[in-house]
């Protein structure tokens, strides 16, 4: 069973959704970046998206652009990337970490060492962005075989005749898009949210989280008893962003995903 | 159209050869096969094809004309250089072909609203035009950079009514406004349609953007067989993204007597870190939904692209173009911001004629290459737009070359 099998049948199991933290690898720096990942399970992350910079966030807001900025200022690569999940593996054996990004970066390293180290450092799954089904021969596929989940953006634009496509080879958990729009936008409705779930439901048995536009424990708590999994990723950097201090930034991370995690704790389905 | 090496479609996927796709995020995976869908209808439909006729004609002012440039000619004593007069066309540019053709099929898809990413300033000044004439409201992604190079095209885009959003992310060029127009895109679904300027994004852009400007070489074909009786020797033609080299190209691909070459822009030489060459600089990668040849560095991040000419001053080109230059067909070179400004200069007063610096490009090139031409060799280079954007940009190089001299 896979580390994401194996947490999201727990948490099942518990009664509860997950809590799915995004953070970018390398933002504010290496160190306190590294420093951030290690602190999140015990801070009640169950599931922990790590993205990977790249210089042209098309699909990300405001927030995320500059998170990238940050790491890639701070000299972050996609070598350093795997290099922090390896890092993380040394104390952690049971939070799938899920690396989220676009392809260029992934293409240009070259998607067989790629997919090799990133299996090799302990990496669970993959969120590629800008790879539809349409073009899973390049990497969805090679993933897979080395046994990487690939899982699949679900936005309210995929409609019920694309969604089989789009699930057909997803692996891990599905992620719905909430709003169309860019990371760290507007949220949707609880109605929107539980519709769209149903739908989702009628053509998936995987796990369905639920991202774009949470920031608060009440906003978690919402979602949490609609949902698999609750995604929170531009309200944490956020927090990177306004920190005068590498320290404070890992602080204050940290406290707002304590703060998330009793928002869906509390929240029993 | 029938299917070949060098016309190779693009496949169901909107691959050539390996090169364009649709690397887009899922939220537009609806959107652009929708669009590919309305735009094979389309081009099927008498009444579109008449109705562009139309706008081509009556708006437009095509077909523009083949000119001898007799001066130029004599001066470079080989090749017998034309220009296709792109440049005469309404709005002072060939951005304006592929303008009408698209916004003509917003109108079929019902779409209320228009964007577009621009760099010189020539493609938004085209796309507001045609909003101001369909009555469609208008939003323009223009990087801060080119905002402050291109102030007469930021005004004229103004006056006719459009919206330009300044993009200050990364270096706020080409690139940076292709972000946010995306970004725009993702969020507005619903109504919006997205006219982007070149042969480049996901399938079907670069061939619909590609067969919107085909008419430069399917009118060039006709005006040369009418002065010359044959077929060119050799075209010429700048290429940023390459709507105005794949639109007079495209129609001599499968003519192997047609020596065919694009130009990029060297900026300061493609062994510097300033340029825009991305065929001769960069390699393959994937970027604003199509793979193609990139400028980008050893980890795969995106390198900033340096032209004098905003207009190709982007790190990536059509994916057509990238299939061309594998298999060999088009041969690509490259020009500096040094050798553009002397072909400039060379184009103003011996034909008395201002061409953007994009065009001065591949009038560099084919100033190069016309002397140790035979007299009988007919050339035909691309004058893609005029120069009156050019003209703080120009004085402001030509007050530093004074400081220096």
């Amino acid at each position: 069973m896979s580390r994401l099998e194996q947490r999201f049948a727990e948490l099942k199991a518990e009664g509860r959704s997950a809590l799915v933290t995004f953070i970018t690898a390398g933002d504010p720096g290496y160190d306190a970046s590294l420093q951030i990942l290690k602190g999140l399970p015990a801070a009640g992350a169950d599931v922990i998206e790590l993205g990977m910079p790249f210089t042209d966030p098309m699909a990300d807001g405001v927030a995320i652009q500059l998170a990238t900025l940050r790491a890639l200022d701070a000299g972050q690569t996609l070598a350093k990337t795997l290099q922090m999940v390896r890092d993380f593996r040394t104390g952690n054996q049971t939070t799938p970490i899920v690396l989220m990004g676009y392809y260029n970066p992934i293409h240009r390293f070259g998607v067989e060492a790629f997919v090799a180290q990133a299996k090799q450092a302990g990496v669970d799954g993959l969120i590629i962005v800008d790879l539809p089904p349409e073009h899973d021969a390049e990497l969805a596929s090679p993933a897979q075989a080395a046994g990487i989940d690939f899982i699949r953006l679900t936005t309210p634009t995929t409609d019920d005749q694309r969604l089989p496509r789009v699930l057909e080879r997803s692996s891990g958990f599905v992620y719905y898009v909430s709003v169309a729009g860019v990371t760290g936008a507007g949220s949707a409705t609880t109605e929107h949210v539980s519709e769209a779930i149903a739908r989702l439901r009628r053509h998936t048995d995987l796990p369905i989280s639920v991202g774009f536009g949470i920031r608060t424990p009440e906003q978690a708590a919402a979602i949490a008893r609609l949902a698999d999994g609750v995604v929170v990723g531009s309200a944490l950097v956020d927090k990177i962003a306004q920190a005068e201090r590498p320290e404070q930034a890992v602080d204050d991370v940290l406290s707002l995903c304590a703060a998330l995690a009793e928002g869906v704790r509390g929240a029993r389905r | 159209m029938t299917q070949s090496q060098y016309r190779p479609g693009p496949d169901a996927n909107g691959l050539f050869g390996s090169f364009g796709g649709r690397y887009v995020a899922e939220t537009l995976m609806p959107l652009v096969l929708d669009l590919a869908r309305e735009y094979e209808a389309a081009k099927a439909d008498p009444a579109f094809l008449e109705e562009l006729a139309y706008f081509q004609r009556d708006y437009i002012g095509r077909p523009n004309p083949l000119y001898f440039a007799e001066r130029l000619t004599e001066h470079c004593g080989g090749a017998k250089i034309f220009f296709k007069r792109e440049e005469l066309n309404h709005t002072g540019a060939h951005k304006v072909n592929n303008c009408i053709g698209q916004v003509l099929l917003a109108k079929r898809m019902g779409k209320k609203r228009l964007i577009a990413e621009t760099g010189a300033g020539m493609h938004g000044v085209a796309t507001a035009t045609v909003a101001a004439r369909f009555g469609l409201p208008c939003v323009i992604y223009m990087g801060a950079t080119d905002i402050e190079r291109q102030q007469a095209n930021v005004f004229r885009m103004r006056l006719l009514g459009a919206e330009i959003v300044p993009v200050t992310a990364g270096t706020g060029t080409l690139k940076d406004a292709m972000n946010e127009a995306l970004r725009d895109w993702v969020t507005n679904v619903e109504d919006t349609f997205y006219l982007i300027g070149t042969v480049a994004g996901p399938h079907p852009y670069p061939a619909m953007v590609r067969d919107f400007q085909s008419i430069i070489g399917k009118e060039t074909r006709a005006q040369l067989q009418e002065k010359e009786g044959r077929l060119p020797d050799s075209l010429v033609a700048c290429v940023g993204g390459g709507s105005n080299a794949m639109g007079l190209f495209h129609e001599f691909l499968e003519e192997p007597s047609v020596q065919i070459i694009g130009v990029e822009a060297g900026g300061h030489g493609v062994h510097t870190d300033k340029h825009a060459a991305s065929l001769n600089g960069g390699v393959p990668g994937v970027l604003h939904g199509n793979r193609t040849y990139l400028l980008q560095d050893a980890d795969g991040q995106i390198t900033d692209a340096h032209s004098i000419s905003a207009g190709l001053d982007y790190p990536g080109i059509g994916p057509e173009h990238a299939y061309l230059h594998e298999v060999k067909r088009v041969e690509y070179v490259s020009i500096t911001d040094d050798e553009a400004l002397d072909a400039f200069h060379a184009s103003c007063r011996l034909e008395g004629i201002i061409p953007a610096l994009e065009s001065a490009h591949a009038l560099a090139e084919a100033i190069k290459r016309a002397p140790s031409l035979p007299k009988d060799h007919l050339m035909v280079v691309c004058l893609s737009g005029r120069g009156d954007k050019d003209m703080q940009t120009v004085m402001s190089h030509m007050a530093a070359q004074e400081k220096q001299a």
